[in-house]
């Protein structure tokens, strides 16, 4: 009964999505204020609905209700709880729904955060958000519809994937979808504003909290996806440059570029056309993204049980939303007058650069992601496009990016210095020099080379905070002014240093551990000590055990350096019973803060006690995820900063400003 | 600096980067990618320049071929319809590598004939087979479709 109105419940939320879609755009078209005044309560009622769908779907799941078939497809009566509950997302049919909950979310979020947009703004990004979901529902009922049911219903299911029986099942997905569907949000003001044929600084200000969220989400959902699948696969790696993970990179990128040019629009009117085209691109990205993933074209890690039909079908939406919408821009994107010119060296002219390597770093990555599905269709040979590949060319990308950087928030507005911003890095620059010599040289007799990338890396850390330094003016003010001045900075240039100093953290983990890892495979026997890395290894046991759901053998190991002993690590393989699926699970120690130890079992040697033993030394590698951490922080930061805030009262708003102006002889932030 | 100076400064560096950028992906496309390659391909090929460089090479496991050799390396064989390739791989071989079934490895193809696979892919996911071995297989004639079970039903993140 319950499993009925959830489907029913979805059935409502197409419906009600194409009412909030159409009602709008004819209140648009008519000027009709009462149309365009429902648009809000349409949003929250289509959001309600699919929330109910949603837990309808759970519900079965917590239950262990075999006789639909998603949930034996996909579940076990014996899986613990958690994983109940995240097996609803952990197959093809839940996570749309998911995805569609999400989109139906932001809408929401839109409706009742949109108080002070201007009514005929709000209607339109509403109706276009509505057009995405109906189309997505549609897909969901046509296509993939959870709530289908068995009969007979069987007696106990087929079980989850073993690999997705992990908290980062429960993580890593909502954050990702968060995220890239909160890029439809751009796009449906971006569609609005061109439709509308209006655009102007206020509507910057308010796609650029949106842009924030999502892309804080992103950042988080990718880096979580990262490590998940560095602990589980047992692969010892942290990015395969797999497409599915470039189809969500790829969205990053651009939003990335998108945060930074709706800053240009929004305090200087400069780049209206672009911004509104980069909002269009992030969420075809996502979309791509979708596609990639469910339509199977592409060989990857992640994949769904592929069936031509969807992938026809998303492939339809995929062209209709990026087609529709770039032909609109096409058409209108002349009418919007552009504002204000600034000198090549600028704020603007830095945010320029910035927006023209990341879209072309995207370029590259979409050419090496799509190329293998060209040569096939073209010659029929099948080719592969990995990770040389994509080293080859987006590295040299990104290597003049982070090298200006720390210029960027140092030049000002309109025209900036660049001799001036030289003279106040001048000492960063020698401090990263000196400290990534050391590191190359002394510490680790790395080869003198890689002291460029550790050099790269501190400048990117240490240059991230010159700009606030240079605010607080220590030397100037002395100690005490100066860190009060430290703290009465915005909240934004916070957010923008820690945020790039982040970006600087993840670089000087991936240069530590790309540059200094070591890997070792041999044979053990229980009993025996082996010695790698400055460690050494005991293999004291090999027990076999019984799970909730799986039996396993795990391995113990302990790791000690000159005696003193590390830890202990239990990397196991399992194997599932109803699946009869084996998996590995890795034992990692921790040495130090950022380095590890990663050990993972192989198959046991026919005729003898031993089992094969695959060892890496991971040094600094978790500075990676402690760098997007810090990244994802600071946009939080930066998001609760009074500017950003979503109905801070316009008035206030405009005082601070001015107070800030009085207060400062260089302009703020 | 005039308006129209800046304008050119803006799109000249543009143009440079994006110049920059088609070079490495035209050098990119032709020399770093990896070509697939079934143990047909690799015995019957009359150039053997078509072997160098980095290959995948797709296949089913030959039933009794994989040993685990002292130095704790594997080797394998890797077989299509008409001909098999051996395999020396060091390192951990994948959950879901099994004799008979469908694998990918990627690496180098050595002068005695036989290939050196730094990594080995197998299908995270019982019911599948990585899709190029399929399309290689079903082109042979020896592809029996898709493993029983209801397609739906296996998925996986």
């Amino acid at each position: 009964m319950i499993v009925e109105l959830g489907h029913y419940a979805l059935v409502l939320g197409l419906v009600l999505s194409l009412a909030q879609m159409v009602v709008p755009m004819i209140g648009l078209r008519t000027n009709d204020a009462r149309m365009l005044s429902v648009a809000p309560s349409l949003t929250v009622a289509t959001f309600l609905v699919i929330a109910v769908s949603f837990a309808a779907l759970t519900w079965a799941y917590v239950t262990s209700d075999f006789s639909v078939r998603n949930v034996w497809a996909n579940s076990f009566s014996d899986k613990p709880m958690i994983f109940k509950i995240t097996g609803v997302w952990g197959n093809h049919e839940g996570s749309m729904l998911l995805w569609i909950l999400t989109l139906a979310l932001f809408g929401a979020l839109v409706a009742f955060f949109g108080g002070n947009l201007p009514s005929r703004l709000k209607a339109a990004v509403l109706s276009v958000q509505g057009s995405v979901t109906v189309a997505f529902a549609l897909f969901i009922l046509l296509t993939s519809n959870p709530f289908e049911r068995l009969s007979p219903p069987p007696l106990e299911g087929r079980d989850l994937n073993p690999i997705l029986q992990d908290i980062g099942l429960a993580i890593h997905p909502p954050l990702l979808y968060l995220g890239y569907v909160g890029f439809s949000i751009c796009f449906s003001f971006a569609v609005a504003a061109l439709i509308e044929g209006r655009i102007d600084a206020a509507w910057a200000r308010w796609v650029r909290p949106w842009t924030l969220v999502s892309w804080v989400f992103l950042t988080a959902g990718i880096s979580m996806g990262s490590y998940w699948a560095y602990y589980e696969l047992g692969w010892g790696g942290w990015w395969f440059w797999d497409p599915v993970e470039n189809a969500s990179f790829m969205p990053w990128l651009i939003g990335t570029a998108l945060l930074h040019s709706a800053l240009v629009m929004e305090k200087r009117e400069a780049m209206k056309v672009w911004t509104i085209l980069l909002a269009i691109l992030a969420f075809s990205f996502s979309l791509l993204g979708t596609f990639l993933v469910r339509s199977g074209v592409l060989t990857s890690v992640h994949s769904f049980a592929t069936d031509p039909q969807r992938g026809l079908f998303i492939l339809m939406i995929l062209v209709f939303f990026i087609g529709g919408s770039l032909i609109l821009f096409a058409l209108r994107a002349g009418t919007l007058r552009n504002g204000g010119m600034f000198h090549p060296v600028s704020r603007e002219g830095a945010l320029v650069l910035n927006n023209l390597f990341l879209t072309t770093a995207t370029a590259t990555v979409l050419v090496g992601t799509l190329y293998p599905l060209l040569v096939e269709a073209v010659s029929g040979e099948k080719i592969s496009v990995g990770a040389p590949y994509f080293n080859y060319t987006f590295i040299p990308l990104m290597i003049p990016l982070l090298m200006a950087v720390p210029f960027g928030p140092l030049l000002a507005w309109k025209r900036g210095n660049l001799a001036a911003a030289a003279e106040r890095l001048w000492l960063v620059a020698a401090i990263s020099l000196v400290a990534a010599l050391a590191i190359a040289w002394l510490a680790y007799d790395a080869p003198v080379l890689s002291a460029f990338a550790y050099a790269l890396a501190f400048w990117l850390v240490i240059g991230s905070f010159a700009d606030i330094l240079q605010k607080a003016g220590f030397v100037r003010n002395g100690w005490s002014k100066g860190w009060a001045r430290l703290r009465g900075l915005p909240r934004a240039n916070w957010g923008t240093a820690l945020a790039h100093a982040g970006l600087g953290i993840t670089t000087l983990g991936i240069v530590g551990v790309t540059t200094l890892e070591d890997e070792t495979v041999l044979r053990m026997t229980p009993g025996e000590t082996t010695s790698f890395a400055g460690y050494d290894v005991a293999f004291n046991s090999l027990t076999p055990g019984k799970g909730p759901n799986f039996t396993y053998d795990k391995g113990i190991f302990t790791i000690s350096r000159d005696g003193r002993v590390i830890g202990t690590v239990e990397p196991e393989k399992r194997v599932y019973v109803a699946s009869r699926m084996p998996t590995t699970e890795a034992g990692i120690q921790t040495v130090g803060l950022f380095s590890q130890y990663y050990l993972a079992l192989g198959d046991a040697v026919e005729g003898s006690e031993d089992i094969v033993v695959r060892i890496w030394w991971k040094p600094w590698v978790t500075l990676i995820w402690y760098g997007t951490v810090i990244m994802v922080a600071a946009g939080l930061i930066s998001l609760s900063d009074r500017r950003l805030r979503i109905g801070a009262p316009v008035a206030a708003r405009r005082r601070r400003d001015e107070a800030l102006a009085a207060a400062k002889a260089e302009p703020a932030e | 600096m005039t308006r129209k100076q800046k304008r050119f400064a803006v799109i000249f560096s543009a143009l440079a980067v994006l110049g920059g950028a088609v070079a490495l992906v035209l050098t990119g496309l032709s020399e770093q990618v990896t070509f697939f390659r079934t143990p047909t391909d690799i015995v019957s090929t009359a150039n053997a320049s078509e072997n160098d460089g980095r290959l995948r090479l797709g296949g089913l496991v030959v039933m009794g071929s994989v040993e685990t050799l002292d130095d704790a390396a594997v080797r394998f064989a890797i077989e299509d319809a008409n001909h098999a390739v051996t395999v020396r791989y060091a390192g951990i071989l994948p959950d879901l590598f099994r004799e008979g079934q469908g694998i990918v490895a990627e690496g180098m193809l050595q002068p005695d004939g036989t290939f050196r696979a730094d990594t080995v892919l197998a299908k995270h996911d019982e019911t599948y087979m990585p899709r190029e071995v399929a399309d290689a297989l079903k082109e042979q004639g020896v592809w029996k479709g898709e493993a029983a079970g209801d397609a739906s039903a296996s998925s996986e993140y």
